[in-house]
């Protein structure tokens, strides 16, 4: 086994994770809501790239100017017409409307696309590696991801710290009722929210599509892996997500490197193992 | 016109009654103190008038207007701000993030991040912090400063003193004075009665959701209080 | 005032057991007097489905205990019945006993990671756990890896030689399991865990400062309702006569459909499953034609009934009509009789 691979191999898938993990993050972080619909939002937004691609014959990467905005949309119109009204009722409303989400857009997809693989063609990158001195072959693609990740959140970094918006989204996690008396529209806010992290959600969305095949089915797995990560990295921590994802990632590779079979299965044990030893993550957030 | 009339204003917590017809009515420029012993309903006085109780819209009229409908948010563009019993500031924001949020609805007027700093100069060199590491007369301060960010003709102000040394209490009582300078229409809750009469001009006092007595502080007679606070 | 709803609710309840009894008689009883092969399994399949929409309005309804990963148990039940009767030759009857308790065993060191977690944060995790299951059993060659097992013929003799008897004593064991289900679950809410799960229902930092031992009450809830559902499990695959990872560990199937179930009849009652069942099931047969068009309905109905009236349809009923159909000391038979009336 050679350890220097699958730490690189592994941390790069870890990037994936970490882009899927964003948005329920966010949505976590500000509205303490569990967005269960959060995986099929992912491969929603991959269908939405596909329908855009093939109507148009854009490129993937090119059909976000599309996928994002249409995505945003849903978000904010998700949050306002939606799971503002279930924010006071306590912890089964959230969950349950967003779990009549998820089923609603897994059996639309399945009903207007049925229940086929579909992938995005992006052509020469998806192949395209770097070989490294040691035989080390990195691929382009998965560099690429990790990037994006990176700038990903690199730039929810600036928006939490450096605006008038991210400032009021920090205050209302801190307290919403106080902050509605600073002249805070919680309702408007929490769309806005969820609208951004629609606008994550939509990349990871396309990067996925573009990656592996899709099928209707494919939210539930990636919303699991999305959770996992955050947990890992501690809830409610930007950076903590991102090294969430790598250990998910390396913890995956090294089970593919024992057996292909064993790769989710090695992430979800580390994941328990983790959450036995230190249940709130591996970088908690001091307060709260 | 008053700029603050509260017609028999009620408030409930679920099926609990907090407010019967509370009748309040207060002109500008005025400080009014409200007192009365705890549990007797001043902070819900004060969350209602603001917004974060729901109400009829007549049982709360702002400026001749009817605002018992509105949200906080809408009604602190109006121009009520309030000091909430217990701070409340926002501990992951620094002090300066927290002056700033106060003025997230940008109401113009005299008070800037700025002109805080002149009233509370001991903010400025604090306000990279973030807000849990102040003195609990710091955060006072910080709290009282967020709500004058919104420029608020009427200043709704819980339990200033809450917890506070008699000579920080003393300081931030002082500050309230450049406040009323400037036309700031003030509502002091207080439960130590001499400090809210010493600095009021009129006052009420609520004793178990009722209204129990008015009078200028200039005539109170201490006894009538006394009678009213405890329910005698 | 409390008084008077006691009264009617048990004239209400008295009214209903005059209707359900022959239905019930006439449940029993069917085998013998029509023994359409097709309509039984239907009726079977709603008693398995009452069942665990009771447990998990259990789960979640009484103890607070959003768990989205009951499929687990279903799937451990149903392996356990065909590694047992298969690899392990043991006797059909004896490893339908022990798929239970082996169920609830599991449960055990399950229960210590995801009792770490809350809110949300449990259900996702019981998930996970449920994920666990289905990936080792598909890794697992005695088990059939990822193609699964079945059922071989000389295994269902045990049960009779003759196919019809066989479909009537799977029959009946479905109206048995549903009927014992709600025994349990009635009885839990009617002892002294009961008082402590509703105090926790009701505010659980409340109860805990109150000296409920919340933790050990949710624990047993916990095993109990795991145990009860790899029983359910183990005979829901008897009936299908084979099972895989994917079909044993479905959330969809085995959990999500329930939640919606229980969201849809009324949640934190004993009636609300019922309704809930019969909705599903007869939406599901009416759109049998239309795709999984019933799964995007039951979707709408459960976010409109979560957000228009939280308490379910049952819960709006009893608003109504301040009707209760299982006051206290109300039987358990009446579990099969309610699944009779479509
Ligand atoms: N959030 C609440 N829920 C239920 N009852 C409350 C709540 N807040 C206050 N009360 C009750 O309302 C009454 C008035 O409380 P409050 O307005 O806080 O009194 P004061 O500020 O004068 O001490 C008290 O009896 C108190 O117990
Ligand atoms: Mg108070």
């Amino acid at each position: 086994m050679n350890w220097l691979n699958i730490l690189v191999q592994g941390g790069l898938l870890g990037g994936f994770y970490a882009l899927f993990a964003i948005g329920l993050s966010m949505s976590f972080g500000i509205m303490r809501l569990v967005n269960i619909a959060h995986g099929d939002l992912i491969v929603l937004s991959a269908y939405v790239a596909l329908i855009v691609t093939e109507s148009t014959g854009l490129d993937p990467f090119l059909s976000t100017i599309v996928v994002v905005p249409v995505m945003f949309a849903l978000g904010y119109a998700l949050q306002r017409g939606l799971l503002n009204q279930t924010l006071s009722g306590g912890l089964l409303p959230p969950l349950l409307v967003t779990f009549g989400i998820s089923i609603i857009i897994q059996n639309g997809l399945l009903q207007i696309f049925g229940a086929y693989d579909h992938r995005l063609k992006e052509g020469a990158i998806e192949t395209a590696s770097l070989q490294l001195p040691g035989g080390l072959a990195i691929g382009a693609y998965p560099i690429l991801v990790f990037a994006v990740a990176v700038f990903a959140i690199a730039s929810m970094q600036l928006l939490f710290y450096r605006t008038r918006l991210g400032r009021a989204f920090r205050a209302v996690s801190d307290d919403a009722d106080t902050a509605e008396l600073m002249g805070i529209d919680n309702r408007k806010l929490f769309a806005m929210a969820l609208g951004i992290a629609m606008v994550f959600t939509a990349l990871a969305g396309i990067l996925f599509g573009i990656r592996t095949i899709f099928a209707p089915s494919a939210g539930p797995i990636r919303l699991i892996l999305a959770f996992e990560a955050v947990i890992i990295g501690g809830l409610g921590s930007l950076w903590g997500t991102l090294i969430g994802g790598v250990v998910l990632g390396i913890a995956q590779t090294i089970g593919a490197a024992l057996d292909p079979n064993w790769q989710i299965l090695a992430g979800h044990l580390a994941f328990l193992a983790i959450l036995v030893a230190r249940p709130s993550g591996l970088f908690p957030r001091t307060r709260d | 016109m008053s700029l603050l009339e509260t017609r028999s204003l009620s408030a409930f917590y679920g099926d609990f009654q907090a407010l019967f017809g509370i009748n309040v009515s207060i002109e500008q420029g005025e400080t009014v103190a409200i007192i009365g012993a705890n549990g007797a309903g001043k902070t819900t006085f004060l969350r209602s008038v603001a917004g974060m109780l729901p109400t009829k819209p007549e049982m709360v009229i702002f400026d001749g207007k009817p605002i018992g409908q509105l949200t906080p948010h809408d009604i602190v563009r109006l121009g009520i701000a309030m000091v909430p019993e217990g701070r409340r500031l926002f501990p992951s924001l620094t002090v300066e993030e927290n002056l700033l949020l106060g003025g997230h609805s940008e109401r113009p007027g005299p008070w800037s991040l700025k002109r805080v700093y002149e009233l509370f100069p001991r903010l400025r060199d604090l306000r990279h912090l973030p807000a849990p590491a102040l003195s609990g007369g710091q955060q006072q301060m910080a709290a009282v400063g967020r709500a004058l960010m919104a420029n608020p003709r009427l200043l709704l102000c819980d339990e200033l003193s809450l917890g506070l040394a008699p000579v920080v209490i003393r300081d931030i009582y002082q500050c309230l004075d450049a406040i009323i300078a400037e036309g700031t229409t003030v509502v002091l809750v207080e439960q130590d009665i001499n400090r809210a009469l010493d600095a009021s001009t009129r006052f009420y006092c609520f004793q178990e959701g009722h209204l129990a007595l008015t009078a200028p502080t200039k005539d109170f007679n201490r006894a009538a209080i006394t009678a009213a606070y405890f329910g005698l | 005032m409390e008084a008077d709803r006691v009264e009617r609710g048990t004239r209400a309840s008295r009214a209903f057991a005059v209707i359900a009894a022959p239905v019930l008689v006439a449940l029993v009883t069917l085998p013998w007097w029509w023994g359409d092969p097709g309509w039984m399994r239907l009726i079977a399949e709603m008693a398995y489905y009452l069942a665990l929409a009771q447990l998990w309005n259990l789960l979640a309804g009484y103890a607070g205990l959003v768990s989205v990963g009951q499929q687990a148990y279903v799937g451990l039940g149903g392996y356990a019945l065909f590694y047992l009767t298969g690899p392990a030759n043991v006797n059909l009857y004896l490893a339908l006993l022990l798929a239970g308790p082996f169920a609830g065993l599991i449960a055990i060191p399950v229960s210590f990671a995801v009792f770490r977690l809350r809110g949300a944060y449990f259900a996702i995790g019981t998930w996970v756990v449920s994920e666990v299951f289905a990936l080792l059993a598909s890794l697992i060659l005695v088990l059939g890896a990822g193609s699964g097992l079945s059922l071989t013929v000389p295994i269902l003799r045990q049960i009779s030689s003759d196919r019809d008897v066989r479909d009537a004593v799977l029959y009946l064991m479905s109206l048995a399991v549903a009927a014992l289900v709600f025994a349990i679950v009635y009885l839990l809410l009617r002892s002294r865990h009961g008082l402590a799960l509703t105090a926790i229902r009701d505010s659980e930092p409340a109860s805990a400062s109150l000296g409920v031992n919340t933790f050990r009450t949710k624990f047993i809830v916990y095993l109990v309702t795991a145990a009860c559902t790899g029983l359910i499990g183990a005979l829901i695959f008897l009936q299908k006569l084979r099972i895989s990872p994917e079909a044993g560990f479905s959330i969809n199937d085995w959990t999500v459909v329930v939640i919606f179930m229980v969201v849809i009849g009324g949640i934190g009652t004993l009636e609300g499953p019922f309704v809930g069942m019969l909705i599903y099931i007869m939406l599901r047969e009416l759109l049998a034609d239309y795709g999984t068009i019933y799964l995007i309905l039951m979707g709408a109905i459960a976010i409109a009934v979560m957000l228009k009236a939280p308490f379910g349809i049952w819960g709006w009923v009893v608003q109504r009509y301040n009707v209760q159909l299982f006051p206290v000391g109300r039987r358990l038979v009446l579990t099969a009789s309610k699944a009779s009336e479509r």
